[in-house]
C-alpha cells in the first residue's frame, strides 16, 4: 500500500533542460514526507506528477502498484502553492467546493469558512481565506493520499496551526498519506515523520 | 503639523468599504478596513504582520490607488507631507512608490520575463536587471523564459526585482518571499534593508514574522481590517511577555517553534464585525468594557497599541 515514483523524468520539450532527472521517491499510507529542496528543483513539478496533472517525460507513477486512474476523483489529491490559480474564476466558491463531492459542514466550520463566503467570487476572497476551500475541497474528496505544495505560507501563522491541526486529525483519522513541500523548517519538524532532501 | 514634514507616508483613520449588490437593486456596504493608522519614516522598514484577511492587501492596494471600481476609500493620506489623491497616486505609483504584487499571477503570461522586468522603462536597465537577478540566484536563461516555466520561488525572485528595478522612495512588498528558500528569503530581506539604509522606506507584508523582525524597526500587526498594535520589531524578538496586544501574543504563541498552538476561533466576518473590540470574542481577557466600544489607540511602552487591558 504506497504512492510510489519511479525514475522520473521530466522537461518541457526536446531541447529544455531536465527539471526532474532520475527521481524516485515512495509514502505509505499513514507516513507524512516532507520534501525539501532550493527553489527551482522540481518540487512543484513533481507533486503535479505524483497527482496526475503532468505526465513524466519517462518512468511511471504507481498507487498500490496500478496507474492512477483517469476517471473520477483521483485518489491522490494535490493543494497547491497559489490558491488563486487552482480555483475557477467564474465558479462561486459554492460550486467550487460541491465539486469535490459532499459538502462537509463540520468540514466548513473547522475551517472557519463562512456561509457568506459561499456565495462570493473567488476574487472577492483574500489568498489565505481561498486556501482554506482548497483544503477543503482536497479533504472533503476522500482522497488517500495528500500531496501539500506550500500550503500554508500565504497564512498567518495562527490560521497556519489551525488548518494544519484539522489536517493532521483528518488525515490520522483516514490513515492518509501525505507528501509535504515547504521552505519552513520548524514547520517540517512539526509536521513529518521522514525528510526527504533533493540536491 | 510639524510630524507630518518629516514622515514619508502617513495614514490615518483610513477605511475601505465595498459596495455590493444584494437582492435585486439593494446594495449593501461592506467595510473593510476601518480606523487604521499607520506611519511610515524614511529610512525604515515597517513589518505588517497580521491575519488572512484583515486587509493587508488592500491597504497596499489603496496607497496606490489601485481598487477596485465599486471601492470606498475615506481618510487621510499624505506623503512626503502632501495629500496623496488620485492625480498623485497615478503619477508616484511605479516611479516613486513600487509594489511588489502579493499574486504571482501578476507577471504577463504572454511575455518573456526579461522583458517584461525591464518594463516600459527607456533606456532598457537591462544590466541593472542582470545584475538583480544574479544576485537572487536566477540562472542567466530565466530572461528568455515565460512565466509559466519558472518556479514559485523563481516567479517572487522576478517580481522582486521589478519593484527593486524602479529605485522608488517606497517600496510596498506584498508578501515577497513565500516559495523562496530561507537563504533567497535573507537576500532580497537583505536588499529591502539596504535601500531602508539609504534613506528609502520599505512596507513589508509578511507571514514570516520570525524572518521579518531581523530586518524591520517596527512591526505592526492587523487583525480584521484595523491595526491592534504597533511595536519596535526588538520585542517580537524577545519573547511573549513584551509585547502589548492579546492578539500579537496569539501570534507568537502560533509560531511552529513556539508551540504552534493556534487560538480558538476565526477572524469575525467583514459584513458582521462586533460592536467594541475587534478581537473580544476570541479574547482570553475580554471585560464587558471590551464588548461596549471600541478601544481608543494608547500608547504603552514605545509602541502603540488598541487594547484596554494591554499593558
Amino acid at each position: 500500500m504506497a504512492l510510489e515514483a519511479k525514475n522520473i523524468y521530466f522537461r518541457y520539450g526536446r531541447n529544455q533542460p531536465w527539471i526532474l532527472e532520475d527521481r524516485s521517491l515512495s509514502v505509505e499510507r499513514g507516513e507524512r514526507l516532507a520534501v525539501f529542496a532550493p527553489s527551482g528543483y522540481g518540487k512543484t513539478t513533481l507533486a503535479m506528477i505524483l497527482a496526475g496533472y503532468l505526465k513524466p517525460t519517462r518512468g511511471e507513477v504507481l498507487l498500490d502498484g496500478h496507474r492512477l486512474p483517469q476517471k473520477g476523483i483521483c485518489p491522490v489529491q494535490l493543494i497547491c502553492q497559489h490558491p488563486e490559480k487552482a480555483i475557477n474564476p467564474r465558479w462561486k466558491l459554492k460550486r467550487v467546493l460541491e465539486e469535490s463531492g459532499l459538502l462537509r459542514e463540520d468540514m466548513l466550520a473547522a475551517f472557519g469558512i463562512e456561509q457568506a463566503w459561499l456565495n462570493r467570487f473567488p476574487r472577492e476572497l483574500s489568498g489565505g481565506e481561498l486556501q482554506r476551500f482548497c483544503v477543503a475541497r482536497a479533504l472533503m474528496s476522500g482522497a488517500d493520499y495528500l500531496i501539500c505544495d506550500e500550503i500554508s505560507t500565504m497564512l498567518d501563522v495562527i490560521t497556519q496551526a489551525q488548518i494544519w491541526n484539522v489536517v493532521l486529525d483528518e488525515a490520522a483519522k483516514r490513515n492518509m498519506g501525505m507528501i509535504v513541500v515547504t521552505h519552513n523548517s520548524h514547520l517540517v519538524e512539526r509536521l513529518a515523520t521522514r525528510i526527504l532532501e533533493l540536491c | 503639523m510639524k510630524q507630518k514634514a518629516e514622515t514619508l507616508l502617513e495614514i490615518h483613520d483610513l477605511s475601505v468599504s465595498f459596495r455590493m449588490y444584494g437582492h435585486g437593486f439593494s446594495q449593501t456596504e461592506l467595510q473593510v478596513i476601518s480606523d487604521l493608522h499607520l506611519t511610515v519614516y524614511p529610512g525604515e522598514i515597517v513589518a505588517v504582520a497580521g491575519s488572512s484577511g484583515s486587509g493587508k492587501s488592500l491597504l497596499a492596494s489603496a496607497i496606490l490607488g489601485i481598487l477596485p471600481g465599486n471601492a470606498a476609500v475615506r481618510g487621510h493620506l499624505h506623503y512626503k507631507g502632501e495629500e496623496l489623491g488620485q492625480k498623485r497616486q497615478r503619477k508616484l505609483r511605479g516611479t516613486e512608490i513600487a509594489l511588489v504584487p502579493q499574486s504571482v499571477a501578476f507577471l504577463d503570461p504572454l511575455m518573456k520575463v526579461g522583458v517584461q522586468t525591464d518594463g516600459h522603462r527607456r533606456p532598457r536597465p537591462t544590466e541593472k536587471r542582470r545584475q538583480l537577478f544574479r544576485r537572487f540566484g536566477l540562472p542567466e536563461e530565466t530572461e528568455r523564459m515565460y512565466p509559466f516555466q519558472l518556479s514559485g520561488g523563481m516567479a517572487r525572485r522576478v517580481l522582486v526585482s521589478t519593484a527593486l528595478l524602479a529605485d522608488a522612495k517606497l517600496v510596498i512588498a506584498d508578501e515577497p518571499t513565500p516559495g523562496m528558500s530561507l537563504a533567497q528569503s535573507l537576500e532580497a530581506l537583505k536588499m529591502f534593508r539596504e535601500m531602508a539604509d539609504e534613506g528609502k522606506a520599505v512596507i513589508l507584508i509578511t507571514h514570516d514574522i520570525d524572518l521579518a523582525v531581523e530586518f524591520a524597526d517596527r512591526v505592526a500587526v492587523f487583525y480584521a481590517g484595523t491595526t491592534v498594535e504597533t511595536a519596535p520589531a526588538a520585542d517580537f524578538k524577545s519573547g511573549v511577555e513584551a509585547l502589548r496586544h492579546p492578539y500579537s501574543k496569539a501570534l507568537w504563541k502560533a509560531l511552529p517553534q513556539n508551540g504552534f498552538q493556534p487560538i480558538t476561533g476565526f477572524q469575525p466576518y467583514a459584513g458582521s464585525l462586533p460592536k467594541g473590540c475587534l478581537f473580544a470574542p476570541r479574547c482570553p481577557h475580554r471585560t464587558p468594557e471590551c464588548e461596549r466600544e471600541v478601544p481608543p489607540v494608547r500608547e504603552v511602552r514605545g509602541g502603540e497599541v488598541r487594547c484596554y487591558h494591554g499593558a
